[in-house]
């Protein structure tokens, strides 16, 4: 009833080619904005903050990243984990060496490494595809792995072999380290997420978005128009790293404040986000939010939720729960809906401009 | 339709002049030979047919001008320039588009980006103000949206607009396809059976975008089809081959009357 184009025209392909064309669609992310940026913080606890919304914003992220490369363009990846510990990795080695530049400057330049690092083990992608891209992306993630434990230089040869974070400020607050509180971290984060997000719908609604999609729909079309396949997928390769590599730096510096690559970049999280994003919706941007959310959420609900009201769980049920939960997720989304959460909103949109009188 | 007049440097080519000659191509595929010795040559200007029975080799053969297979004998000589060996996209820039059998529409994407799609060749802003989508990139997106705009009109799909194309039937699928490659402005029009599993209204229609397209843009034509009324009413000339060879060349009413055509498509009491 409320949710509906009705009246409004549009008198410019500008206007037509806006990402959100619809006015309530606008107010709508306007809200969303307000909650995130104010009230959130000024209202949420400590615990919700940095429980639910940190590692909600990073993984969002992360998957944005992955949904680049395997929604947008077609290539499975698996080697997300590893592209972020670069990103992590390459933040750190940063701001141990120039110290004075700005965190957040030095986390959105780790993913230009780690984009480097991505494009590189893209290029396979030129001559094989599907399951074997796949495995062919996982030695990425091994490899780099092994890289992360074996080569000290990377953590600075200090004896835990894990990333310290070191404390750093903006504008005399403490945004990284231990003196930073969640609610400081959380709107650093959440600004690097809103402007990244940002500028992926930018990259995704033109030309460059409307290449990978080309590629992933019909490469042989795709080569007659014009479009070089190599470069495009290295393109798709190395923007989707960047994310990741973005991704995996506020991972360590903004939320973990520091700790072993191997447990934070492994292959298991490399799966985690790859759900993430087939249950979120394969070429969707709102879809990695949701996949995130999701996947995010309901390990916390089970673990401190169901506690809360009088249901016993220990630690290591809610952990089994949580993996069949996540399993029959899986199942159920490529059975009913390869396209994921994103589809269903879609859907419902739909059915919300017609509602209440359909005919 | 000023937009679409074509860029300057392929004014040079005169209406009749050879736009196209494929000079004793052989192409095999290990033992198989596909074309056998064939040549002929496309006109500017002119509806090209290429008919033959199936496997007869002919859309081998528009592979062969698209680059996607490289013959092992022959040259193609393409606006004066010969050259053997080709990348479909490098063909693409020198102005030659096509059409596919089966459909071959990028199914996720809407109609609209199918046909901005074919506009990647003709845009040129860097990457960096892609970031912002404003300024240059914007510019260039809603100049480009003008053009595909008018190949919508053009093509009477405006109400599927914003659809996905895998969700439209078989006809409209066709007819974007050929917006697709219209949006190139190619100089040289590759359709592979654009009439297949069509009915005769939609037949008719796709003729007479054909013929529309070479009448407003000028662009030269060369077409694969089975339905022989199309073919003899449309092209200017025909060529046709069996067996990977060519068995005749000339106007539609030639090679009605020309045995060996006969022959091969009734066949031959042995």
């Amino acid at each position: 009833m409320f949710y509906r184009e009705a009246g409004q025209y549009k008198k410019t392909y500008s206007a037509d080619m806006a990402v959100f064309p619809i006015l309530q669609d606008r107010i709508g992310i306007g809200l969303i904005l307000a909650t995130a940026a104010i009230i959130i913080p000024i209202f949420g606890s400590n615990f919700f903050i940095s429980t639910v919304m940190i590692p909600f914003l990073v993984f969002s992220l992360a998957a944005m990243g992955l949904n680049i490369v395997t929604g947008y363009t077609g290539l499975i990846s698996l080697g997300t984990g590893a592209f972020m510990g670069v990103g992590a990795f390459a933040c750190y080695k940063l701001t141990t060496y120039f110290p004075d530049v700005n965190i957040i400057i030095w986390i959105l330049v780790s993913g230009v490494f780690s984009a480097a690092i991505g494009a590189l083990f893209g290029l396979p992608s030129l001559r094989i595809k599907g399951f074997y891209l796949a495995v062919a992306t996982l030695a990425a993630q091994f490899f780099l792995e092994w890289c992360f434990v074996r080569v000290p230089w990377l953590f600075n040869y200090n004896a835990s072999g894990a990333i310290e974070v070191p404390q750093r400020t903006l504008f005399g607050v403490a945004i990284t380290g231990a003196n930073a509180t969640p609610t400081t971290r959380y709107l650093v984060l959440l600004g690097i997420v809103v402007l990244m997000t940002w500028v992926a719908s930018n990259i995704l609604h033109g030309r460059i978005g409307r290449t990978f999609m080309a590629v992933r729909d019909m490469d042989i079309a795709a080569e007659l128009m014009g479009i070089r396949l190599l470069p495009a997928k290295l393109t798709a390769f190395a923007m989707s790293s960047f994310y990741c590599g973005v991704a995996g730096a506020c991972m360590m510096f903004l939320w973990y404040g520091g700790g072993e690559a191997s447990d934070a970049f492994n292959i298991n999280q490399s799966f985690n986000i790859l759900f993430m994003v087939i249950i979120g919706g394969l070429g969707s941007l709102i879809g990695c939010f949701f996949g995130a959310a999701l996947l995010n959420i309901v390990p916390i609900i089970l673990k401190f939720g169901l506690p809360a009201i009088g249901l016993p769980l220990a630690g290591a049920t809610a952990e089994h729960i949580n993996h069949l939960f996540v399993g029959s997720l899986i199942i159920f989304f490529l059975i009913v809906e390869p396209h994921g959460l994103a589809r269903l909103w879609q859907i419902t949109k739909q059915k919300l401009r017609t509602w209440p009188f359909p005919y | 339709m000023n937009a679409m007049n074509h860029s300057e440097f392929r004014q040079d080519i005169a209406p009749g002049d050879t736009l196209l000659a494929v000079d004793n191509v052989t192409l095999r595929f290990g033992g198989v030979k596909a074309i056998t010795d064939v040549s002929f040559d496309i006109r500017k200007g002119e509806v090209r047919a290429i008919i033959g029975p199936n496997g007869a080799g002919k859309t081998s053969m528009l592979n062969v001008i698209n680059g996607f297979y490289h013959p092992q004998e022959g040259r193609i000589t393409y606006r004066g320039q010969t050259r053997s060996k080709m990348r479909p996209h490098v063909a693409a820039s020198q102005g030659i588009a096509r059409t596919f059998q089966n459909v071959a529409l990028f199914k996720g994407m809407t109609t609209l980006d199918n046909i901005m799609v074919g506009r990647t060749l003709k845009m040129r802003t860097p990457f960096f103000w892609h970031l912002f989508r404003h300024g240059p990139a914007m510019r260039e997106e809603i100049e480009h949206r003008k053009f595909v705009e008018e190949i919508i009109d053009f093509l009477e799909i405006e109400h599927i607009r914003k659809v996905p194309v895998g969700k439209l039937p078989y006809g409209l699928q066709k007819r974007v396809e050929l917006g697709r490659a219209l949006a190139m402005q190619p100089e040289l029009l590759l359709l592979d059976e654009p009439m297949a599993g069509m009915n005769l209204e939609e037949k008719e229609d796709m003729c007479r975008f054909i013929l529309d397209t070479k009448e407003q843009y000028g662009t030269t034509i060369a077409l694969i089809e089975h339905d022989m009324g199309v073919v003899m009413d449309l092209s200017d000339r025909v060529v046709v081959l069996e067996y990977g060879q060519k068995i005749a060349d000339g106007t539609p009413d030639e090679v009605k009357k020309n045995q060996k055509v006969i022959d091969a498509y009734l066949g031959v009491a042995h």
